[in-house]
């Protein structure tokens, strides 16, 4: 018999739109405003945490919906009746719980806990619906190389002169150290101990009684890796200080960082401190040589100028660093026994060994604290990198007192304004390599919204206009078809959310308002062969029969080359772009999907297998 | 049945077919001519720059913010208004020296000085080095794109065929373009997106076309080239036209309701499917028989099947 579906196929599709519906389900529920708590570094969170904000939010008059404290992911969530509240909550919770905590604005889905059992969640908005700050920023590889160069130069300064191999200088040269020697013996000695030493440079002679030292390609794409990771890792910690609920910090190609913060208010104050590119280090005041000297051309070797901020005139330094700002752990401003201002400032490990020994031969000597920063100018290299002004002043000096450990304080600050700007910088943790912002996007809170509205408008105005019209034009079949395309509606949204990643954009929107008006182009396909089967003077099982069957490949054909271009969109886009062609892609998929197989099983089950004149179409 | 379009004879489609060359010819020279001249008005994806868009409570005055733009160091601002007249969109070349993150709070800061109440919607800066990526990405991306379909369409058809659709939809890319050219509307990311979206969707039609053309190349055994193009044309002309009046039919939807940020996708998109249908009727097929189609390229391969030479047993 012509055109029945086995009852498994139609039981099948009914399943599998009912999965989807079952996941798209969790989108008509709405969001609550909520705040999220969540420890910082050492402390821990637990229901008392959670009872002490709750009592702060009681005492402030803000009433709240819920409450959550989840142990596993040490997070307390905290829904709240009034959305307008939401700040207000913030800064009570933050008030009330000090800066042990990071409290952040969120939106928490509203969606029934059996949903969330079985893995329904809202789609991920993206950013130009939601709201928020998006960042590419760039490493400067060029900074990086460019003080490891002055670490080896300074690291071979140090090891030659305990070895007792003597040398002349040793100097950065473009990208090597050249060590020159006084006689050939010394060159040998040097060359042999370096390589036996330093497994990450190679050795070569070049020139006479010269040695060129440089990193190897290993090392150096370890610099890299290095640079970037860290920087990854400072702008989550500056990020955790902003408190933001999902922030996403991802590596993007070899040397650019992506930072994304959905649903932030305050931008210009998230870019304050992320764009921070401020590096300390820690140098020795040369208290050997005269500073008026030095101010006529008649620089020591192995010292520096900097001018200090503070009384306005340079200050000459000793060139190797003591200690460089990447060892800081903690930064806290403070009052010391007297009430004067400093600022407490703790090392790891490394940084503690290496202060504890420069400070216990340099007790009673003046130690200046540079603070550096990083300003794009206007050129460019000849790679096209942004070229990078190294601004250095001296912000404090102060005399070493006593041998220094992992903890010790800088004193001699004029306000408690000036400790505090100065443990912020430390705090937020020190670059090593300086760090540029390359694109923004930020979208404000309330376009977000509107753009959302604006979306469904579109989608819900273009999804009538084709539902009328197929239903005028073809009638019981465009019945039919509509059905499909509602059905398509429900898979794409059900797909995209068990999609792990995928976020729905502004363009992705247009993207469904798009398959909408496309995906009846498969059914107009097949109810044109039907009717033109018709026309032949087929019966209508045999019109039904050959109309699904000859467009099939079409269909086929027409989509796979969409689904190219949509591919392609994919690899290349960015962002929205890449919203873009995933609900393409997608669409495309599930209409084919809806199109043939759902219509199919509905005209086998309504005109199927039985004697039928006349067909609605 | 309703029919939109009653066909009962052949409509002579490849009639026309001299005047629909010489038509696309000319508006193929025309775009290129517009592109060379005018350029396109490159958005600041592709440009670099900064973008701030920002919201008034009353109609905002632009000479009033233009004077200020002026007024704060910002001269070559340019502000325009923006979907309504409340909300104002401020342009800024790319500024070498100045970090251009904090461009964007910068301009805001300054329209608040007065008093007004400013809303900042949405600030774009995009750095001049990402900019160039992204037009080479771009044109790269779409020939990518024609290329793998040229592949495709090879394979599945004929190369006179992928040759043709290759030719129709390069044909519908550079006209629209030229329409962003001569209208000089900006030419953004989501632009892009929407030329890639055209791509597809000129092909989905000019596969159905070819698909048809095929067939009956097949089924007609005694018809002449023309004469199977005409039946196809005809035959695919309803679908062809009920297709392209839904997607129509949702793209005015999203040109009137999607906001102001979709109006350049939304625009592309309309002209370019408009402009895919009339190629994928002329160009694509006209191409391919420029090209001398003939029926003996399209038959199926003749399966050679085991024992085909020998009697049957039975």
């Amino acid at each position: 018999m012509l055109n029945k579906t086995p009852l498994w196929k139609t039981l099948m599709v009914i399943l599998v739109i009912a999965v989807a519906g079952l996941y798209a389900l969790p989108n008509i529920y709405g969001e609550d405003h909520a705040v999220q708590i969540s420890p910082d570094r050492n402390a821990v969170i637990d229901s008392t945490v959670l009872l002490n904000a709750e009592q702060a939010l009681a005492d402030a008059g803000i009433k709240i919906k819920g409450s959550k404290f989840d142990a596993d992911s040490k997070q307390i969530l905290i829904r709240l009746e009034n959305p307008d509240q939401q700040n207000q909550a913030r800064e009570t919770i933050a008030a009330e719980l000090g800066n042990k905590f990071i409290v952040a604005n969120n939106l928490a889905p509203d969606t029934p806990e059996w949903l969330k059992a079985l893995g329904g969640e809202p789609l991920k908005l993206g950013l130009d619906l939601r709201g928020g700050v998006h960042f590419l920023m760039e490493v400067d590889m060029n900074t990086v190389l460019k003080d490891n160069l002055q670490s080896l130069r300074d690291e071979l300064r140090r090891s030659l002169r305990i070895e007792k191999i003597r040398y002349r200088t040793v100097e950065v040269e473009g990208n090597s150290v050249s060590v020159l020697f006084r006689d050939a013996d010394m060159l040998s000695l040097a060359e042999s101990f370096i390589k036996r030493t330093k497994p990450d440079v190679v050795v070569s002679e070049s020139g006479e009684l010269t040695l060129k030292v440089v990193f190897s390609e290993l090392s150096l794409k370890e610099t890299r890796d290095n640079a970037v990771k860290q920087n990854i890792t400072i702008m989550r910690n500056r990020v955790n200080q902003l408190g933001v609920a999902e922030p996403l910090i991802q590596r993007q190609g070899p040397d650019r960082i992506v930072v994304q913060l959905p649903g932030i208010q305050d931008t210009a104050y998230a870019k304050q401190i992320l764009n921070a590119t401020a590096t300390l280090e820690f140098r020795l005041v040369d208290t050997e040589h005269d500073v008026r000297d030095a101010l006529n051309g008649r620089v020591p070797p192995g010292s520096i100028l900097i001018d200090n901020d503070k009384t306005g005139r340079p200050e000459l330094l000793v060139d190797t660093i003591a200690l460089k700002g990447s060892h800081i752990v903690d930064a806290r401003a403070g009052v010391d026994e007297n009430g004067r201002p400093q600022v407490n400032i703790k090392l790891d490990s490394e940084g503690g060994a290496q202060i504890t020994a420069f400070s216990r031969e340099n007790v009673r000597k003046p130690m200046a604290t540079v603070f550096i920063e990083y300003k794009p100018l206007p050129e460019r290299d000849e790679n096209d990198k942004p070229v990078f002004e190294k601004i250095q002043r001296v912000i404090s000096v102060a005399t070493i007192q006593t041998t220094l450990g992992q903890a010790f304080r800088i004193t001699g600050l004029d306000s408690p304004g000036e400790a505090h700007n100065l443990a912020l910088l430390l705090r937020a943790g020190a670059l090593i390599a300086p760090i540029q912002i390359v694109e923004e996007r930020t979208v404000g809170p309330s376009l977000g919204k509107e753009n959302i509205e604006l979306g469904q408008t579109a989608i819900l105005y273009g999804l009538v206009l084709v539902l009328a019209f197929m239903l005028f034009y073809y009638k019981k079949f465009g019945l039919v078809a509509n059905a499909a395309l509602l059905a398509n509606l429900i898979l794409i949204i059900g797909v995209m959310g068990l999609i792990p990643g995928a976020t729905l954009t502004l363009p992705g929107m247009a993207g469904i308002v798009l398959t909408v008006g496309m995906a009846v182009d498969a059914n107009v396909l097949i109810f044109e062969r039907i009717r033109e089967e018709l026309r032949e003077g087929r019966g209508p099982q045999q019109a039904i029969h050959h109309g699904y069957d000859s467009a099939f490949s079409t269909i086929l054909d027409a989509n796979i080359t969409t689904l190219i271009a949509a591919v392609i969109l994919f690899g290349i886009g960015t962002g929205p772009i890449k919203g873009f062609s995933i609900t393409l892609a997608i669409g495309i998929i599930t209409s084919m999907f809806t199109a043939i197989v759902v219509t199919r099983v509905i005209v086998n089950n309504v005109w199927g297998g039985k004697r039928v004149t006349k067909l609605s179409v | 049945m309703f029919q939109l379009i009653k066909l009962n004879d052949v409509v002579d489609f490849m009639k026309l077919r001299v005047p629909a060359m010489i038509m696309s010819g000319a508006l193929l020279i025309s775009s290129m001519i517009s592109l060379g001249v005018n350029g396109l008005n490159w958005g600041l994806d592709f440009t670099g720059g900064t973008l701030i868009e920002v919201g008034y409570e009353q109609p905002a005055q632009l000479d009033a913010i233009r004077q200020q733009m002026n007024n704060g160091g910002f001269p070559d601002a340019v502000v325009q208004n923006f979907g309504s007249s409340r909300d104002v969109l401020i342009r800024l070349a790319p500024r070498e020296g100045v970090k251009a993150a904090e461009l964007g709070d910068q301009v805001v800061s300054l329209l608040r000085a007065d008093g007004s109440q400013v809303e900042q919607r949405r600030i774009e800066f995009v750095g001049p080095n990402v900019g160039d990526e992204l037009t080479e990405q771009g044109g790269l991306a779409m020939l990518v794109a024609l290329l793998c379909i040229l592949i495709y369409v090879a394979m599945r058809f004929e190369w006179r065929f992928a040759l043709g659709s290759v030719l129709a939809l390069a044909h519908d890319v550079i006209i629209t373009l030229g329409l962003f050219s001569v209208i000089q509307m900006e030419f953004d990311l989501n632009v892009l997106a929407a030329l890639l979206a055209v791509i597809g969707y000129s092909l989905n039609d000019t596969i159905v076309v070819c698909d048809r053309i095929r067939e009956n190349f097949r089924k007609m055994r005694k018809g002449e080239p023309v004469e199977v193009v005409n039946n196809s044309l005809t035959q695919t002309l309803s679908r062809t036209i009920i297709t392209s009046l839904t997607t129509i039919l949702v793209l005015v939807a999203l040109f009137y309701f999607g906001g102001a940020i979709i109006h350049g996708f939304a625009t592309a998109l309309l002209f370019g499917v408009f402009i895919g249908t009339y190629s994928s009727i002329y160009i694509a097929s006209s191409m391919a028989l420029l090209l001398g189609v003939s029926r003996e390229d399209l038959m199926p391969p003749e399966v050679e099947k085991e024992g085909a030479d020998q009697e049957p047993l039975i």
